[in-house]
């Protein structure tokens, strides 16, 4: 209802939200100001629809109905309702991991000749997970047993993900113990929709357990799978240059945008623009050129490996096409808002979906197959290239905004960045940490969600971060977000970090603020603390590093998912607006308080970002303690 | 005479009582088939936000009531005997003028119907159907005089 709160922080796109409401257009603010006030029942996660004798709520206030129908309590069905958010985050992910192992397989048939094994170092060290022998073998072969094994992962029954091996030893016996070690991908979601359909796990402990378990399936499994396979598909991100907001449109050139999350689209596409045939066809029509940005996930892949620019993040998915310069606009899968279709419509943007999962009520379908991929991705662009002639160049409004960025960073390349060329090691990093020039560091990650002003939850909170010597790695909408306000660029170091950082910062002439990817790359930060472990110095297990995770503006179930695997893996982790819990508070202490004795990791709350800040590098203080290190250098 | 009154520490913004209303207000009294008659029942009270306090609002039956001055048709009048303000929909000729000078923004146009909408307290029932449906008891159908002594 209010119009005086901030939208966004970021200066392209209240242009933009202006321009929307010149002409009319309804877009996600609006449609968030209309729905107010939003179900509290809802929000505090006590609304079952599980069944047929509800829908129930529970009422809060200690009044009415205090069980469901079938006499489940709130912290029933508050559990159950997370352990869905899990399952369905985590199947996203999953899904992904599994379309680039079914890519990876066809490849290595021979039967999807436009991708090939382009890391044949990086099949070489999966293969070992996966006790596949490579000695005097072809890529082909290998890559076709890696993939014919990492499929296998999603149907399997029994035994343990490959990569949980990954993990430090003492976090592994921990998760055996408690019995959370995920058996297979598709086993640990289809059980949390069987536990929660009516009349089965009542027990709130109970649900959330297996709820670390399936989220650990996707974050040492389903991300991890996709993440690592398309490094061994696509080549291995490094270092690289980019430019990042709304004024990344160009106004002479033919605009495509590709928006969603799996590479095996974007890179054909960045990949089909290249081609001379559609690039003159582009220049008699009238354009310069063809021009390929990306948004959300899909831009983070094509960006850490191709140095595409990149539009925008989630909340600027409706923003982008109001330019006014948009040709196309294609979509897979995730974050897609349905809106877009309305939108579109409003100019000349033609919208296309490419996933036979994800389609729109009248917009039209162009199916993607790995096995035709730059066949298809040229037709699609060749549309775009047409329709440059249907642009109103009086309606045409790009934001001069634009922001220069370095991403790029794995848990491959960070230890050869800091190690030096012929010496990848992650011992300086330790050695910075030991020393207290870097206090600890942090992953800040995850969505925009109208319910925070635009960008501000991520950068405020990153900003905060830095200036207290905190290392900050960032995926996703956060990492579009930060490079946005300029903090991925090496130079930002003099600006917002504290001394300690900024001494390493200029000693290796890395930014303070490291992308490492898309939200699946989540699973970088798994292995970069893994290994930080194993180089020694900081603790035994995941729990013991100095670290904490934050999603200041999340909106997906993704996240949730994410934010558990964390949790599980030992990793303390803020949210901004709460996860739907507080209708229990047995459910709510055992997130932000009791997991921590358990798995060594436990949530928290905070909707102001400098506040979470500080309840991160209190964490990180406290685990620096623990661990009898110096005092940080520069306090 | 029994009122409406609306506890905002309770209110939810679920939204039950809208559709309460709509359907207790309907030909057909179903929320199944409610959806399917020629002129959509809507409700006759709306529950809004401001700043983090949910509240619905509903006609609230002024005793210095500018709807009433307002009319034209002479449809609205007031009541002295049940102290409520009455619409008689055959004299309205939906001139929007009650809908303009209401402070409360309480009652509101049916376009499809062409006349306005406001609570009647549901004349023809001992308790209004937002109250019976009110998940948290938000809420409350008392006497004027007795909502001073409750808690």
């Amino acid at each position: 209802m209010s119009n005086t709160r901030v939208k966004s922080v970021d200066t392209a796109s209240q242009k933009m939200i202006e321009r929307a409401k010149i002409d009319n257009i309804q877009i996600v603010w609006d449609r968030y100001d209309i729905m107010q006030p939003q179900c509290g029942f809802g929000q505090l996660g006590i609304c079952c629809r599980n069944c047929n004798m509800g829908p129930c709520r529970i009422d809060p206030f200690g009044e009415g109905a205090q069980k469901g129908v079938c006499g489940a309590s709130a912290d029933t069905i508050v559990a159950r309702n997370l352990l869905r958010m899990i399952a369905a985050g985590a199947a996203a992910h999953s899904d992904h991991g599994r379309d680039i192992a079914e890519a990876l397989l066809l490849a290595s048939e021979g039967k999807a000749r436009d991708y090939r094994v382009s890391n044949p170092v990086k099949l070489r060290k999966i293969a070992s997970y996966y006790g596949i022998k490579t000695e005097g073998r072809q890529d082909s072969e290998i890559a076709h047993e890696v993939a014919l094994k990492a499929l296998s992962e999603f149907g399997q029954q029994e035994d343990e993900l490959r990569f949980i091996s990954r993990a430090p030893k003492k976090t592994q016996e921990s998760w055996r113990k408690l019995g959370i070690v995920p058996r297979g991908v598709d086993r640990e979601i289809v059980e949390c929709l069987h536990r929660t359909n009516m009349g089965v796990d009542n027990e709130y402990k109970n649900i959330i357990m297996h709820g670390l378990r399936t989220a650990l399936s996707d974050g040492w499994g389903g991300s991890m799978i996709a993440t690592e396979l398309s490094d061994v598909l696509l080549g291995s991100p490094t270092p690289i240059r980019s430019k990042v907001n709304l004024g990344v449109l160009k106004e002479d050139y033919v605009n495509v945008v590709v928006h969603g999350h799996e590479p095996t689209l974007s890179e054909m596409v960045v990949q089909a623009s290249h081609d001379s045939e559609l690039i003159k066809l582009a220049k008699d029509k009238g354009a310069k050129g063809i021009n390929i940005v990306g948004m959300c996930c899909t831009a983070n892949e094509i960006l850490m490996r191709h140095g595409i620019h990149v539009a925008g993040n989630f909340l600027q998915q409706e923003l982008a096409i109001l330019t006014g310069a948009v040709e196309l606009m294609m979509v897979d899968v995730q974050c897609i808002m349905p809106a877009l279709a309305d939108v579109s419509n409003c100019f000349h943007t033609e919208l296309i979906t490419t996933s036979p999962k994800a389609k729109f009520p009248g917009v039209t379908h162009i199916e993607f197959h790995p096995e035709k991929a730059l066949e298809i991705s040229k037709t699609i662009l060749k549309r775009a290239v047409d329709n440059f002639k249907n642009r109103n160049k009086a309606r045409v409004v790009i934001p001069q905004e634009t922001m220069d960025l370095i991403a790029g960073f794995t848990a491959e390349d960070i230890p050869y960045i800091i190690g030096g060329q012929y010496r990848s090691t992650w011992r300086p990093v330790n050695d910075g940490i030991i020393s207290g020039r870097l206090r600890g560091i942090a992953g800040v990650v995850g969505c925009n969600n109208p319910n925070v002003p635009h960008d501000f939850g991520h950068t405020a909170m990153v900003k905060e971060l830095v200036k207290n010597d905190v290392l900050v790695v960032v995926t996703g909408c956060a990492a579009i977000a930060n490079a946005k306000m300029g903090l991925l660029k090496p130079e930002s170091a003099f600006e917002f970090a504290g001394k300690g950082l900024q001494e390493i910062c200029e000693a290796v002439g890395i930014p303070p603020v490291l992308h490492v990817g898309s939200c699946v790359d989540n699973s970088r930060i798994l292995i970069a603390c893994s290994e930080i472990i194993e180089q020694s110095g900081l603790g035994e297990r995941l729990s013991d590093l100095p670290v904490a995770g934050a999603a200041p503006e999340w909106m997906s179930e993704k996240a949730v998912s994410i934010g558990f695997y964390f949790v599980a893996s030992g990793v303390f982790t803020v949210f901004g607006t709460p996860q739907p819990v507080f209708g229990s508070q047995k459910v709510t202490d055992f997130i932000t308080k009791e997991l921590e004795d358990i798995v060594g990791g436990k949530f928290a709350f905070e909707v102001d970002p400098i506040k979470a800040a500080h309840l991160m590098i209190e964490h990180i203080d406290k685990k620096r303690k623990a661990l009898k290190l110096n005092p940080v250098m520069y306090q | 005479m029994k009122k409406l009154y609306y506890d905002v520490n309770k209110c939810l913004g679920c939204k039950t009582c809208e559709i309460a209303c709509a359907v207790a207000h309907s030909q057909s009294k179903d929320l199944f088939s409610v959806l399917r008659e020629e002129v959509l029942s809507l409700p006759r009270k709306k529950v809004y936000r401001s700043g983090d306090k949910n509240f619905p609002v509903s006609c609230r039956h002024c005793q210095e009531h500018p709807c009433v001055d307002a009319c034209m048709g002479g449809a609205l009048s007031y009541d002295k005997k049940s102290e409520m303000v009455l619409h008689d929909e055959t004299r309205c000729v939906g001139c929007w003028m009650c809908v303009m000078v209401c402070p409360y923004g309480a009652i509101r146009p049916n376009l499809k119907a062409k006349i306005p909408i406001r609570c009647d307290k549901c004349k023809d029932e001992d308790e209004p159907a937002c109250v019976k449906a009110c998940p948290t008891g938000a809420i409350i159908w008392q006497e004027e005089a007795l909502i001073e002594t409750k808690k």
